[in-house]
C-alpha cells in the first residue's frame, strides 16, 4: 500500500462540517470515509455514509469537491455525466486523493431513498 | 414431463465499464469460463455444469447494468406461440436474428411494465466445458474460484409489478412461489418460477424502471457461500451482505459487487416448488425476516443500491 497519506474533509450540503478522514493514495476515498465512520470520526451527517456498490456503478455516493486533487476510475455515466464532471461531481468510490480534499456529498439518488423508505416505514 | 413452455434462465446480458477487471472477476473469482469473445467485444461466458453455449454476456458500456434476460423455451413451436400471445396481451414483440449472440438461434425480445426487455428462444448449441454424458465425473474440469454451477436468477427493480406479475403468470405460465405484500394492498417483492425452483426471476417495487438488482448462481452448498466469503475478503471484492440466509425461497447467500458495480449474488439450497402450491406471502412488519434471515432487519443498500 501507498502509505502517503491526505486528509479528507466532508461537509453536508447544507455547508455544516462534518467530519475529516485519513485517506491514502491508492485507497478509494469512500473506503477511507467509511473507516473514519467506524471510528466514529463521521459525525452530523444528514444520514449514514451512502455506501452501495463501491465501485463507481450505482451512484449513491455521488459527491463534489470542493478543493483538491484526485485520479479516477470509470464511473457510470448515469450518475456522473461529461458536464457534471467538468463541474467536478464525482462517485467518491472511484477517485483516490491525489493530495487533501474537501467533499460535499450531493446524492442524485435522494428522492428515490425517501420514496423507497416511505413505503416501507424504515 | 410436465414442463414444456418455459423452461430455465438462459442467459443475461450485463453492461460493464472494465473488461478486463470483470472477465477477472466471472472467471476467476465466480469460477465461470469464457466460451468466446465477439467481434463486437462481447464476452461470452458460462459454468461448466451448464451444457449451452453461454449464459453470461459481457458488454463494454458506460454505464453499468443489465441490457436483457433471455429464457429458454422448450421448441421453435412454443417459441412461435408465446409470440402470438405477448402480441395478443398488447405488448410489442422485436425479432432477434439467429447469430446475433454466437450459439443461440432467432430470439423474440419485448419489454415487460417494469421497463425490463425480457427475451425467449429456444435453440442453443452445446460448448465447453460442459457435462458429460456417458458414464461421467462429477466435473469435467476442477472447480475454480467460488465454484459457481449456474447461472440461476435475477431480481430487477421497477415499477408496475403488479402488471409484470399478471403477465409472467397469464402470458407467460410462470407461477409466484413467494411474494412481500405493501400495506395499502399492493406489492413490494415477487419472486416467479417458470418450472421447480423456488424463483428464476424476482422484481421490487422501485420508482425507476428497468433497474438492476443483482445476478445470481448457484453453488453446491452452505461451506461453498462460506468458501466464497473467504474469496471476497482475500480478492478485496465489494461485500454487500452475508453470509445469510434468505426467509423467502430459504436460500444461503452472501451478496457482492462486480468491478462495474452490478451486484452478484452465490447461494445454495431453496425449497422445491410445485404448481399446486399456494404463494407464500409476507407482510413489511416481517420483510425483515424474509429478506435476511439471521438479521432480520433490511440494510439500506438492498433497498436502494441498483445499477
Amino acid at each position: 500500500m501507498n502509505e502517503q497519506r491526505f486528509n479528507i474533509d466532508v461537509e453536508n450540503i447544507n455547508a455544516e462540517f462534518c467530519g475529516s478522514s485519513t485517506g491514502y493514495a491508492d485507497e478509494r476515498v469512500l473506503i477511507s470515509l467509511e473507516r473514519a465512520q467506524g471510528f466514529g470520526k463521521l459525525k452530523n451527517l444528514p444520514k449514514r455514509l451512502p455506501v452501495g456498490c463501491r465501485r463507481g456503478g450505482c451512484g449513491i455516493c455521488r459527491a463534489r469537491i470542493l478543493e483538491g486533487n484526485y485520479k479516477r476510475d470509470p464511473m457510470s455515466r448515469e450518475y456522473v455525466t461529461l458536464e457534471d464532471e467538468k463541474e467536478g461531481l464525482v462517485l467518491l468510490c472511484a477517485i483516490y486523493p491525489l493530495s487533501d480534499l474537501k467533499v460535499r456529498l450531493e446524492p442524485k439518488c435522494v428522492k428515490n431513498l425517501e420514496v423507497n423508505s416511505q413505503s416501507l416505514e424504515i | 414431463m410436465a414442463m414444456t413452455g418455459v423452461l430455465r434462465p438462459g442467459f443475461i446480458q450485463m453492461r460493464v465499464m472494465d473488461m478486463e477487471a470483470s472477465k477477472e472477476h466471472y472467471i476467476n473469482r465466480i469460477g465461470l469460463h469464457q466460451v468466446m469473445e465477439g467481434d463486437d467485444g462481447r464476452v461470452y461466458l458460462k459454468a461448466a455444469d451448464e451444457f449451452d453455449h453461454h449464459s453470461i454476456v459481457l458488454r463494454k458500456a458506460d454505464n453499468a447494468g443489465c441490457d436483457y434476460f433471455a429464457f429458454k423455451v422448450y421448441d421453435e413451436a412454443t417459441l412461435d406461440a408465446y409470440k402470438k400471445r405477448i402480441e395478443d396481451y398488447g405488448i410489442e414483440v422485436d425479432d432477434v436474428r439467429a447469430g446475433e449472440q454466437p450459439g443461440i438461434g432467432r430470439r423474440i425480445s419485448f419489454v415487460v411494465p417494469s421497463g425490463h426487455r425480457i427475451e425467449l428462444y429456444a435453440t442453443c448449441e452445446h460448448s465447453d466445458p460442459k457435462p458429460g454424458i456417458n458414464n461421467s465425473h462429477i466435473w469435467s474440469v476442477e472447480p475454480h474460484g467460488m465454484r459457481a454451477r449456474r447461472f440461476d436468477h435475477a431480481l430487477f427493480y421497477g415499477p408496475n409489478i403488479d402488471k409484470v406479475q399478471e403477465f409472467f403468470e397469464t402470458v407467460l405460465d410462470f407461477r409466484t412461489p413467494e411474494q412481500v405484500d405493501l400495506p395499502d394492498g399492493g406489492l413490494l417483492g415477487i419472486w416467479m418460477t417458470c418450472g421447480m425452483k423456488a424463483h428464476d426471476i424476482a422484481f421490487v417495487n422501485h420508482p425507476e424502471p428497468g433497474k438492476f438488482h443483482h445476478v445470481s448462481f448457484e453453488l453446491e452448498n452452505w461451506n461453498d457461500v462460506g468458501r466464497a466469503a473467504d474469496i471476497i475478503t482475500n480478492y478485496d471484492i465489494s461485500i454487500d451482505i452475508g453470509p445469510t440466509r434468505h426467509g423467502i425461497t430459504y436460500g444461503q447467500t452472501i451478496y457482492f459487487f462486480d468491478p462495474s458495480g452490478n451486484r452478484c449474488e452465490v447461494f445454495a439450497g431453496g425449497y422445491t416448488y410445485y404448481p399446486d402450491l399456494p404463494t407464500r406471502k409476507w407482510d413489511m412488519d416481517n420483510v425483515g425476516k424474509a429478506i435476511f434471515y439471521y438479521e432480520r432487519q433490511l440494510n439500506e443498500a438492498f433497498l436502494s443500491v441498483v445499477t
